[in-house]
């Protein structure tokens, strides 16, 4: 991509570009990322199916057990196959990966509210303010935050709220040292002496005129936040701490399959890899983005 | 350099204050005891376990004891196995945990440097296509699938390595690879991105001009600059590879102290999780201020302050 802006700079054709506005050229930038797209796509297929599961025709009941038919493996019937109790895989792999998403999204939002109005003060505040808020931020940067989580999901209830609450607590820190950066470069800014200027409150610029400048950075990274909560809720739930029975989420299904998968290996190889796909889908879509949200950094 | 190295010292202290203070507090704050067992222990037992174990004591003193103790690293015996102390513990599951964190750390940074200064060397050619969609998929699959994945394929099916347990140089290639994995992939993206950087800057086309041979540029001069981002995510990684190895020492049913933290709190042995958890943060801060040192030590424009 690099060589063709440097052609594009040398010859001037930029001067019959017509005026594109940072998002319009973003999501252009975005398109012609084909990888970006398709994980796109994918990741739209899954949520929908996740979402839809509980209306989706013909599938089956992710608790209706069939004793006499036990873990059998994948048939036209049950797609992956079915468990122990003869529940089928292909159900319990959706209505796992409700959970999945819904934990990722919401420990992302947790960390985004946080983190967005923590680094937005900090900057715009500067000063010794902004000096206290940040050396807050790198003491709890070197905690071990993953141990406390466990102590809190071990001590206290098991509940997935207590999920929420632990996974988004560990991941706010970087949303706000990164949109901290941002603000402290826009705050003395035109616009926002212009909206002082016109009597704006502080929090007034803060929530109207700055933190939406820093949208882009802030989605680039919220984009790469969901598949880390989700990651990291798998993997509680993988050590028998995070989402409780009946409940299921990918963790506890990849748990529970890796243990009879001398027997039965569908049963951790679908959840595995819906887990996996997902994340990469993540992954890739959060890289695409980065590249069409930073001009700067074209590489 | 040493006036640093102190000041860095003493900041660990407030630190790892605050994390045995909320440790202890979150520890005695949670519902239900240690010795509250399936079976009913009479009211003078557990009166005597509590006097044993000073939990009897005004919770001021407990903590203020435990503070001095945990000082001296001596948390006392644990709550499920009596006749062991903590420190004991520890000490015993330390070895195999850092063999096994040590090889994974070791294999990411063998394969993934040279991975990263491929895909630069050949920017936006399908060898660097190739190299990152690849880094991309071992960042995005978790350990706790692909140790199961692994085991089924060169355990249960080729019969190469053993499944589980620690024995013999055989039984250490899947969990180090398991381990290692995600390290792997990102430390050659985080490769990388810095070479790509450091190619365009002057000093390596000086180096060029001079008539050196390309493997000198970039093997000699490039590298040195742009490993740096990756020498600044070791501190994180040495963390996550902690972390990733309770989940690997559970699978593969490796006797290390990451298995022990999982037991521990689920035991609710409170000794041995705090002792665990404290043991842990001092070894992460240990190995962040290495990491900086090392910073320093790579790249001269770096002022340590």
């Amino acid at each position: 991509m690099s060589a063709a802006a440097e052609s594009w700079r040398d010859t001037g054709e930029a001067l019959e570009a017509r005026a594109t506005s940072l998002w319009g050229d973003a999501w252009r930038r975005l398109r012609r990322n084909r990888a970006a797209v398709a994980a796109a796509a994918a990741l739209a297929t899954i949520a929908l199916a996740a979402c839809l599961a509980p209306w989706l025709p013909g599938l089956a009941d992710p608790t209706a057990q069939d004793l006499a038919l036990g873990a059998a493996p994948p048939t036209p019937a049950h797609w992956f196959g079915t468990d122990e109790l003869g529940r089928d895989l292909f159900a319990r792999v959706l209505w796992g990966g409700r959970i999945s998403l819904l934990v990722g999204l919401i420990g992302t939002l947790v960390s985004l509210c946080i983190g967005v109005t923590y680094g937005a003060v900090a900057g715009y505040a500067g000063g010794r303010t902004d000096d206290l808020m940040m050396r807050v931020v790198d003491v709890l940067y070197s905690l071990p935050y993953i141990f406390l989580v466990i102590l809190l999901l071990v001590f206290f209830s098991r509940s997935i709220v207590m999920l929420f609450v632990a996974l988004g607590l560990v991941q706010w820190l970087t949303m706000a040292r990164i949109v901290r950066g941002q603000v402290l470069s826009l705050r003395s800014r035109e616009f926002v002496d212009a909206a002082r200027a016109l009597g704006a409150t502080d929090a007034g610029i803060v929530f109207r005129h700055v933190i939406p400048n820093t949208l882009g950075p802030v989605i680039v990274y919220a984009t790469l936040t969901v598949p880390a909560v989700i990651l990291q809720e798998a993997f509680l739930s993988f050590l028998g701490l995070g989402v409780q029975p009946p409940s299921a989420s990918w963790g506890t299904l990849v748990a529970d399959g890796a243990k009879v998968m001398a027997l039965f290996p569908w049963l951790v190889i679908f959840p595995g890899a819906a887990l996996s796909l997902t994340l990469l889908c993540f992954n890739f879509l959060g890289d695409g983005l980065r590249d069409a949200l930073d001009p700067q950094d074209r590489r | 350099m040493t006036t640093y190295l102190v000041r860095r010292v003493l900041l660990m202290v407030p630190t790892l204050w605050a994390i045995a203070t909320l440790t202890f507090f979150l520890v005695r704050l949670a519902p239900g005891g240690p010795f509250l067992a399936e079976k009913d222990i009479p009211a003078p037992i557990v009166a005597q376990l509590e006097r044993k174990y000073g939990l009897d004591r005004p919770l001021g003193e407990q903590y203020v004891r435990f503070l001095a103790n945990a000082a001296r690293f001596d948390f006392g015996p644990s709550y499920r196995f009596p006749a062991r102390p903590v420190r004991e513990i520890i000490l015993e599951g330390l070895p195999v945990s850092a063999e096994l964190g040590g090889w994974a750390l070791l294999l990411a940074l063998l394969l993934g440097v040279p991975l990263g200064v491929v895909a630069a060397t050949r920017h936006n050619t399908a060898a660097d296509h190739a190299a990152m969609g690849l880094a991309l998929a071992g960042v995005s699959v978790p350990g706790f699938v692909l140790g199961p994945a692994l085991v089924l394929l060169f355990s249960l099916t080729l019969f190469w390595f053993p499944p589980a347990l620690w024995q013999g140089p055989g039984s250490r290639v899947l969990p180090v690879v398991t381990l290692a994995t995600s390290y792997t992939a990102y430390i050659a993206r985080l490769t990388r991105g810095g070479m790509l950087e450091v190619l365009r800057q002057d000093f390596v086309r000086t180096a060029r001009a001079k008539g050196l041979p390309e493997r000198a540029v970039v093997g000699k001069h490039a590298l040195k600059v742009g490993v740096l981002p990756v020498v600044s995510y070791l501190g994180p990684a040495a963390a996550g590879i902690v972390m990733g190895s309770i989940a690997v020492e559970t699978i593969f049913g490796i006797p290390g102290t990451g298995r022990y933290l999982v037991n521990a709190a689920f035991n609710r042995d409170y000794t041995l999780v705090m002792g665990v958890v404290l043991f842990y943060a001092v070894l992460l801060m240990a190995f962040n201020l290495l990491v900086d040192v090392a910073y320093t030590w790579l790249d001269p424009r770096v002022e340590l302050g």
